[in-house]
């Protein structure tokens, strides 16, 4: 079994090959190898490539954006996703701007991995997903890590094959867990769609055998997984079938306001959409996808919703925290609702 | 002994970003520029006399008031027109206007204490690479007010970036004079950092030109990064009419402190002349042409 945060950290192995990689981020030297040990073993490896860091993460990602505007590859670990405010400026008016701003002569390729969500009792401050800030940064591609494919393969292709900026979203929960095996899947007929002029693959799950869907359910990340296990529920315990659609790409989204080519193809059949993410309700991930739902079926959808955190901070304590973030049981009980 | 600095060049250098600069702020109420512009108009001597010692290799970031930098740095003057202008023929295709300027190694951006880090991390990445080029950071004392200012020294520190720091006191951001805007000294903030800290009070491109060059020789030798504290005076407003000092206080600085008149006297007054005849034709050819250049007319 190769857990995802197994896959992350041999796919900066691989990266490391190249001596243009060099990985800047707080606590990242051996034996620690970071917080969440997704850099283990590179500074033992690579000392002269690793740059542990102070408790500076705007300086950091500056700093990594001058390394990527005179030709190396760059990583930045930012510890807690929550702590990506802190670069919010080098990320919205320097790294994502130069690639335009100067008239198109300068590459800015980076990669900030950061590990959002919670459901670690880590509180408000240590537990939120908030990628949904960085969505509509123009020049900014944004991944989200699953474990249908080898994240390690997205994070090595992210840092060599963009020469733009991005940020690649990992999560605590996620690193946790198994990447899915062909068996792990064979209840599943999966589809993959990668969108133009973009490396990372949208992929879309039907249960074999299963009659049209009734509704199409999106998610990514961890989230994707927990719509995963309420898809086969939904269809074993209440015969409802889904199909459900899990982007690796956060943004861009696609060109000239459309929708996602899978996602549009899936609600085609089902004409239903529930959106699930694990940020907050208000302008997140989910209202932009059912915006864009809206555009691309001018006759309108039977129905679609969104699942999502409340607009609050997130609990320290574990019954509240479990009671904040969406998990299977919404799940299953607004798909439901909704069919 | 090291050879004398070229004056003639360096009075060349600093007249041109004056006639640039004037140009800028005589033509902006006729509407043929757009946008804003901050102009360097009395800090020339700090471009003309660091710059000169720049090599081919080394990178330069620059603020919001980087016409000057751009000129010294030997950028076209034409360019620059068009790119105020919003032309195609601009810096950077019209695409980034005043503030935001690049050309081989030279960046400005227009967020205050943002390059601080980038600059660093270039000094960085050249280093790794094993090449000899240097970075060189140009800050106003506005700037010190940013914290990402303080996380970049101790990194260039800690990690021994080949960088020059070149603080640009002119007393004032925008109008807050520096006594309500930074408590403590400039100097010491570099030290704190371990970071060797020459500071200077002059308009002399000459002195300024010797102290600049003993920081790059000292950089160059021994990789590592310093600062350069020039304290110096704006005698233009901000931006544009939106100068609140005393103008009678400003008078006698532009008095006492005009990089032009104190190198002046310097040269032989024909030389002088043909010297600001030829700028003069110059920049009006530069101005004419962007003047003439097209606008771009889509998006990229």
């Amino acid at each position: 079994m190769t857990s995802v945060l197994q896959a992350l950290n041999r796919g900066l192995h691989a990266a490391f090959q190249d001596p243009r990689v060099h990985l800047l981020g707080e606590d990242v030297l051996d034996p620690y190898g970071g917080a969440f040990k997704v850099s283990q073993g590179l500074s033992t490896a690579y000392p002269e490539r690793v740059w542990t860091s102070p408790v500076s993460e705007a300086g950091l990602a500056g700093v990594a954006a001058g390394m990527a505007l005179r030709g190396l590859r760059p990583v930045v670990e930012i510890m807690f996703g929550d702590f990506s405010t802190l670069i919010a400026d080098q990320i919205i008016n320097s790294i994502s701007k130069f690639g335009s701003m100067y008239g198109g002569a300068v590459h800015v390729p980076l990669v900030v991995r950061t590990p959002m969500g919670g459901r670690r009792g880590y509180g408000p401050t240590h537990s939120q997903t908030l990628e949904k800030l960085f969505l509509g940064v123009p020049g900014l591609r944004v991944l989200a890590a699953n474990s249908l494919s080898d994240p390690g393969e997205l994070l090595r292709r992210a840092i060599f094959e963009d020469d733009g900026p991005v940020f690649f979203i990992e999560n605590k929960l996620l690193y946790l867990q198994p990447l899915l095996t062909t068996e792990d899947l064979q209840d599943f007929e999966i589809e993959l769609h990668t969108p133009p002029a973009a490396y990372a693959a949208t992929h879309t799950l039907r249960l074999r055998g299963a009659s049209a869907p009734a509704l199409t359910l999106t998610a990514y990340g961890y989230m994707a997984e927990l719509a995963r296990q309420a898809q086969l529920r939904l269809a074993f315990e209440h015969e409802i079938f889904c199909e459900l659609v899990v982007p690796a790409q956060l943004a861009p989204l696609a060109a000239g306001g459309e929708l996602d080519a899978a996602l549009a193809a899936s609600l085609s059949k089902s004409g239903r959409l529930l959106a699930i993410e694990e940020g907050s309700y208000t302008l997140g991930w989910g209202a932009e996808v059912l915006a864009r739902a809206a555009q691309a079926f001018p006759g309108g959808l039977k129905t679609a919703a969104r699942l999502a955190a409340p607009d609050a901070p997130i609990p320290a304590s574990r019954p509240l925290e479990e009671a904040a973030l969406p998990d299977v049981e919404d799940i299953l009980a607004t798909a439901q609702r909704m069919v | 002994m090291p050879p004398m600095p070229d004056q003639a060049g360096l009075y060349r250098q600093m007249y041109r970003i004056r006639r640039f600069e004037e140009t800028v702020l005589d033509a902006f109420p006729k509407g043929l520029f757009y946008g804003t512009t901050h102009t360097y108009i009395g800090q020339e001597a700090n471009a003309a006399g660091v710059l000169a010692h720049l090599g081919a290799q080394d990178i330069v970031f620059s603020n919001h008031r980087c016409h000057g930098h751009f000129i010294a740095y030997g950028g076209d003057l034409r360019a620059l027109f068009a790119e105020l202008m919003g032309k195609a023929t601009g810096v950077c295709g019209g695409l980034g206007g005043s503030q935001h300027l690049h050309w081989r190694n030279f960046y400005s951006n227009g967020v205050l204490g943002s390059t601080a880090p980038i600059a660093v991390g270039t000094a960085l990445a050249e280093k790794a690479k094993g090449s000899p080029a240097v970075a060189l950071l140009f800050l106003g004392d506005g700037a010190l007010g940013e914290g990402t200012v303080y996380e970049s020294l101790n990194m260039a520190s800690l990690w021994g970036a080949p960088v020059l720091f070149v603080v640009e006191n002119n007393h004032i951001a925008q109008t807050t004079p520096i006594e309500l805007a930074l408590a403590g000294d400039i100097a010491a903030r570099f030290n704190a950092f371990g970071i060797p800290c020459q500071r200077l009070d002059s308009s002399d491109v000459l002195e300024i030109h010797t102290a600049a060059e003993a920081e790059f020789a000292a950089l160059r030798a021994a990789p590592g990064p310093r600062a350069l504290v020039l304290d110096t005076q704006r005698f233009g407003p901000h931006s544009k009419g939106d100068d609140t000092r005393d103008e009678a206080a400003m008078a006698s600085i532009r008095q006492q402190r005009d990089p032009l008149a104190l190198l002046a006297p310097k040269l032989a007054e024909a030389q002088r002349a043909a010297l600001e005849a030829e700028v003069q034709a110059e920049v009006a050819a530069a101005f004419a042409q962007a003047e003439a250049d097209p606008f771009p007319v889509a998006l990229p």
